[in-house]
């Protein structure tokens, strides 16, 4: 393998796992201050008990992702040296102004919420504990910013040989960025809805602690349907986005080759790159991809053939990325309906307290499947129209990369059991551990 | 102008993360000298415990502040470092997840391993950023294109490994030091001997240093052009001296207070030398990145150093705020509350 495809699988490495931990950190810091919030006003120990029990679960959480952040940002230096230099003066900017603005308020008040318990003022605990959520879905927010530059960059001028900050406020108020941040943060939050609503479920299939678990199911369970819901609609807009702003990856989440008006979405595809098409498409529905694309079902959309191959993404990764999200997307609601309808009752439906327990990998996987398409989708470009990734890479040797990259692997695959070892641990040991 | 300020501003940002990550690395080299006992060794994890996170972010920021403000000093820079950077990150991450495994596991063995991490995770960074810096010092081989030509074993030479040496014995001081501040009894005897034992080794490795300098670097260059600047090496002695002082009081306070203006000093005589060169290149100055050739664009560096001058004042503050909250000596109380380390 080149030093491009090593860079690259080395950075998707380090990206999907930093993710596995990230997005718990953004929804459940703020079940956690809501369970606090609750405990203050109201002086009910149980609630405190929640914040303490989810809190240590966060803690074994939270750790892997800052660990795995910090390797992030310095591979854009050792693995993407090309790009840095080119960019830096924008997307470096929004790095720092993320490690600056957002970071030290999250790890510095999150060790006053862990230390303080008898520290500090009841007032001042729960002000570090709003902190902390606060500060993590506004980190989310900077390098989301930096991500979206990269898929529709704006507000730049080329100048001596790079790209150089023309407007900041162009690059702030990024539509793309934007759609892309509240579609993720939706679905974050709704991971960490359904991370306490699986937990709880197993405790009270079990009847364990049962008041302590449904006041922490039915906190998470009105959350997570009105997460899911907003998830599912800001993935529709957020589809237009894309489809107005980078309609070759429009075409490969749907493998749509011929351009053409009333457009169809077929309910079963099977691309063929090679042969330009699909080899097999049935169940077309007319005007279906036009309306969901454009919300006019007479819109045209442009199909993949008129672009040129070299500025094509790959199509079937994208595709069934694409398929794996939508399809997991459509349940979400479902299951969150019901753990909400039943919320009340739920003695009554072990069906249901048996199944929530496994779903909660499905957001992770839908989460994932979700970057995939926004990264592969982008390809081959590394900033959308401007850079190509193969201009991209450092100029390091492709057997450094190789040994970086299993050195990651091996690290990773260790660490990533541990801690999910760890948290199924803590969270069957329960509250009373 | 404008690059000069944020040329002081990173050395400023590296400054502030050797003087607070230095303690935490001093306490992991320490780790397995110091503590005798579960009880000593679970002090000194808990001496670092509110502070070690938030100290890490200075190098995600002074990473970042790279990033922004010299995207060519950062890009070349890391990527000729490609190895002994991978090979800090991975010592960070095996540092920060023992602080978090350590006690999740009731096993002493389980323990024991986490140990060995948290004493690598602080002794492999002291000395790689001993390394890297001595050799940016010493300027690296890369070329006009921002390619490397030289590898691993070429940054282990005689003035990198002094530079290696010389950062872990700093910060092995700065830790123990701490250490003395936050445990009583045993612990905290030892902690001022070991203080003691240090401090000699330190000196001679900083004046070691300090003339190895003359020798393998063009550093003084510029203070014979301006000789104020010699303030720093000048105050970095004194402060070294005074830190002996103070240890000798038994005043750990104020000698740790003195030995992070004597962590800043050194880290300014470092970067003061260098100026203007961010990478000096050790093939043909020409190919060496500078403020001048490596700057972000006006209209960045001053968006940049508005966000920062007032960002990071506010950042200090909190942060100061929580060092007076948690500078207490630990006691056994808590070390029993469930969240400790």
């Amino acid at each position: 393998m080149d030093v491009v495809m090593l860079s690259r699988l080395q950075f998707a490495v380090a990206v999907f796992f930093h993710f596995i931990f990230v997005p718990l950190t953004l929804g459940l810091s703020v079940l956690i201050a809501v369970m606090q919030t609750i405990y203050y006003r109201t002086g009910n120990e149980t609630y405190k008990r929640m914040a303490k029990f989810w809190g240590k679960l966060f803690l074994i959480n939270f750790t892997l992702g800052v660990v795995t952040g910090i390797t992030l940002e310095f591979q854009f230096g050792t693995n993407w040296s090309r790009y840095s230099e080119y960019v830096g003066d924008i997307f470096g900017s929004l790095l720092a102004i993320e490690a600056t603005l957002a970071f030290f308020l999250e790890s510095t008040f999150l060790a006053v919420w862990v230390f303080g318990w008898e520290r500090v003022s009841k007032k001042m605990h729960l002000f570090a504990i709003w902190a902390v959520a606060f500060a993590s879905n506004m980190s989310g927010l900077w390098i989301i910013l930096a991500n979206g530059w990269m898929q529709n960059p704006v507000g730049y001028v080329i100048r001596n040989n790079r790209a150089e900050l023309d407007n900041f406020f162009t690059v702030l108020s990024n539509p793309y960025a934007w759609g892309q941040f509240f579609h993720n943060m939706f679905a974050s939050w709704m991971l960490a809805g359904f991370f306490v609503l699986g937990i709880s479920a197993w405790h009270l299939l079990r009847r364990n602690e049962e008041d302590f678990f449904n006041r922490s199911f039915k906190l998470a369970a009105g959350f997570t349907l009105a997460l899911a819901l907003l998830v599912a609609l800001q993935g529709h807009n957020h589809g237009n986005t894309v489809a107005r702003l980078q309609p070759a990856k429009l075409a490969a989440m749907e493998s749509h080759w011929e351009t053409q008006k009333s457009a169809p979405m077929y309910l079963l595809a099977v691309p063929n790159e090679s042969a330009e098409g699909n080899a097999i498409q049935a169940f077309g529905i007319p005007g279906v991809l036009s309306l969901l694309a454009f919300n006019d079902p007479s819109a045209e959309v442009k199909g993949l053939k008129d672009f040129p191959k070299e500025d094509r993404p790959p199509v079937l990764l994208t595709f069934l990325n694409f398929r794996v999200m939508v399809g997991l997307g459509t349940l979400f609601p479902l299951l969150a309906g019901a753990a909400f309808l039943f919320r009340n009752r739920l003695q009554d439906k072990p069906w249901l307290l048996k199944a929530l327990p496994w779903a909660i990998p499905l957001p992770y996987l839908a989460i994932m499947a979700g970057w995939a398409v926004a990264e592969i989708g982008r390809q081959p470009w590394i900033v959308y129209g401007m850079m190509r990734t193969t201009d991209a890479v450092s100029p390091v040797p492709a057997s450094s990369v190789a040994v970086s990259l299993l050195a990651f692997g091996a690290v990773y695959t260790l660490l990533g059991v541990l801690d999910i070892y760890l948290l199924r641990k803590y969270a069957r040991k329960g509250p009373a551990a | 102008m404008l690059e000069t300020i944020w040329f002081v501003l990173w050395g400023l940002l590296w400054a502030v993360y050797f003087v607070l990550d230095g303690f935490d690395f001093g306490l992991g080299t320490l780790l397995p000298f110091a503590a005798r006992n579960e009880a000593e060794r679970r002090t000194i994890y808990n001496a670092a415990g509110p502070f070690w996170d938030g100290n890490e972010v200075w190098l995600i920021t002074a990473g970042g502040v790279t990033f922004a403000a010299f995207p060519k000093a950062y890009a070349v820079m890391f990527s000729a470092l490609y190895a002994p950077l991978l090979i800090l990150l991975f010592a960070l991450i095996f540092r920060a997840v023992s602080f978090e495994f350590r006690n999740k596991i009731d096993s002493p063995g389980w323990r024991k391993v986490w140990d060995v991490f948290q004493f690598l995770g602080n002794f492999v960074p002291a000395l790689l950023f001993g390394v890297a810096f001595a050799n940016l010092f010493m300027g690296i081989p890369v070329d006009g294109n921002g390619v490397y030509h030289g590898n691993l074993l070429k940054l282990l030479n005689l003035y990198g490994l002094l530079g290696g040496v010389f950062f872990v014995l700093m910060f092995a001081l700065h830790g123990a030091l701490w250490m003395a501040i936050k445990s009583t009894g045993d612990l905290h005897d030892r902690a001022v001997a070991l203080a003691r034992g240090i401090w000699p080794l330190l000196l001679c490795a900083a004046l070691a240093f300090l003339t190895a300098t003359a020798v393998y670097t063009s550093l003084y260059v510029n203070y014979m052009k301006f000789p104020p600047l010699l303030v720093f090496p000048i105050l970095a002695v004194a402060s070294l001296l005074t830190t002996r002082f103070f240890i000798a009081s038994n005043s750990v306070g104020m000698a740790w207070v003195c030995n992070a203006v004597f962590i800043v000093c050194v880290t300014f005589f470092g970067v003061f030398g260098m100026y203007p060169a961010l990478l000096p290149s050790s093939m043909d100055p020409a190919f060496s990145v500078t403020i001048a050739n490596g700057a972000s664009s006006p209209l960045t560096l001053k968006i940049m150093l508005t966000v920062v001058a007032i960002f990071v004042p506010i950042v200090l503050a909190y942060q100061a705020w929580v060092y007076s909250v948690f500078t207490h000596k630990i006691t056994d109380e808590d070390l029993e509350d469930e969240h400790a380390y």
